[in-house]
């Protein structure tokens, strides 16, 4: 029984953590459509039913197709709390703050922090990934770094620099 | 003291935060170890080492240097799931490795006889103490839509950075599992502990794909800056303590 419950554990920490790195809110958005699916539809059986690709498709993890760029922009604005999972050691809940249609933060509202494992475990789940738009900064640098620069390619750039230096 | 020169096909500058000397002499003989390095491993050198090995050269004759890179080019490719791969079209190519490993190797020549200083080579960066201003090194992360524009301002010190990218010598990094070019992301900054670490990740993990930042995640002494081909960032929980 035991091993058993380590073991859904760890398949949980797994799906929370490849929910928590893939950004995808539909683990936050699914509660409410389901409560009004099942609110609106009579029939219990099509929610139920409904609910079970959607859950496949957003735990499946496929490491090579990925596109988050195609889930840009679709998210609104604001502070979307996720639904309290148990965790065996306690409950996991977290938010995600939405701003521009991108996730800026995952929040941590509670997570178990009792147990020395679960503080442990918690630590290795909790990280996240978080985004912003690039922007030009003005700052006194002392060297840049990216992709290389060819000498072809540095030296174009230095002769341009040098005309404008002349005019 | 700082200096530029065009070695390995690429503009290398060391900055040497004294006015000594000795800082240029140490300069020069740097510049000097990266074209003994160019003459050893460039594949565009027809009497290069590796390219006598792709014409067929015994394992027996390779070099304690090329020995060395070999051995750390498998083993970058086991740590990264098979994701760094040297072996294009059956030739041999390590010169995903050997840049961030010639910094390394310079820089540790370096370090013996001054404190503050970095080594750039192509966008990669090692750096050692602090600026003239007693400061960490402030280092810029180029804009890849417009080479002209810096997006990020990093301060380091005993570090290393390192830019994967395909913007500027064209499409040249591939997914070697799926044989594709990279098109997503367009750019991927890693830090490490030294540039051989940042560099080696950054190259495969930017063949990943839009996953890589998430494997640089994973990796406990890596952060990452990943820019997508929509100009959006993603960047990894503590890239930030390292933003100025």
């Amino acid at each position: 029984m035991k091993k058993f419950l380590v073991s859904f554990l760890v398949l949980g920490i797994f799906v929370l953590y490849s929910i928590l790195l893939r950004h995808k809110l539909p683990v936050f958005s699914k509660p409410s459509s389901l409560t009004s699916a099942s609110v609106s539809s009579k029939n219990q059986t099509t929610a139920t039913s409904s609910s079970i690709p959607s859950n496949s498709s957003t735990t499946s993890s496929s490491p090579v197709a990925s596109s988050p760029p195609k889930s840009l922009g679709q998210y609104k604005d604001g502070t979307f709390n996720g639904s309290v999972a148990n965790a065996y050691w306690g409950n996991v809940q977290v938010a995600a703050v939405v701003s521009g249609g991108k996730i800026t933060h995952v929040k941590v509202l509670q997570y178990p922090n009792s147990h020395p494992a679960s503080v442990y475990i918690n630590q290795q789940v909790m990280p996240y990934l978080q985004q912003e738009t690039i922007k030009s900064q003005n700052a006194n640098i002392q060297v840049i770094s990216g992709a290389t620069f060819s000498s072809e390619a540095f030296i174009q750039s230095l002769s341009s620099a040098l005309k404008h230096a002349k005019a | 003291m700082k200096k530029t020169a065009l070695i390995m096909g690429m503009p290398i500058t060391v900055e040497i935060a004294s006015e000594l000397h000795e800082a240029l002499d140490a300069i020069d003989q740097t510049f000097i170890y990266f074209k003994e390095i160019d003459k050893r491993f460039s594949t565009y050198k027809k009497n290069s080492e590796i390219s006598k090995m792709n014409a067929g050269l015994d394992r027996l004759k390779w070099s304690k240097d090329m020995v060395e890179v070999m051995n750390l080019c498998q083993e970058t490719k086991t740590e990264t799931n098979g994701y760094f791969d040297i072996l294009h079209n059956n030739q041999l190519d390590p010169s995903g490795l050997v840049k961030g490993w010639a910094i390394y190797k310079a820089s540790k020549r370096l370090v013996s006889n001054f404190s503050n200083f970095y080594i750039e080579a192509g966008g990669d960066i090692q750096v050692f103490g602090y600026n003239n201003q007693n400061l960490p090194w402030n280092i810029g992360i180029r804009n890849p839509f417009n080479i002209d524009e810096i997006v990020k301002v990093v301060g380091l010190s005993n570090a290393g950075i390192a830019t994967s990218g395909n913007y500027i010598r064209g499409t040249h990094v591939y997914n070697p599992i799926t044989k594709k070019s990279i098109k997503n992301p367009v750019s991927l900054t890693v830090i490490g502990p030294d540039i051989y670490q940042a560099d080696r990740f950054a190259t495969a993990a930017y063949a990943m794909g839009l996953d890589g930042i998430k494997y640089i995640e994973g990796q406990p002494d890596l952060e990452g800056y990943m820019i997508d081909k929509n100009g959006l960032a993603t960047k990894t929980s503590n890239f930030e303590r390292y933003v100025i």
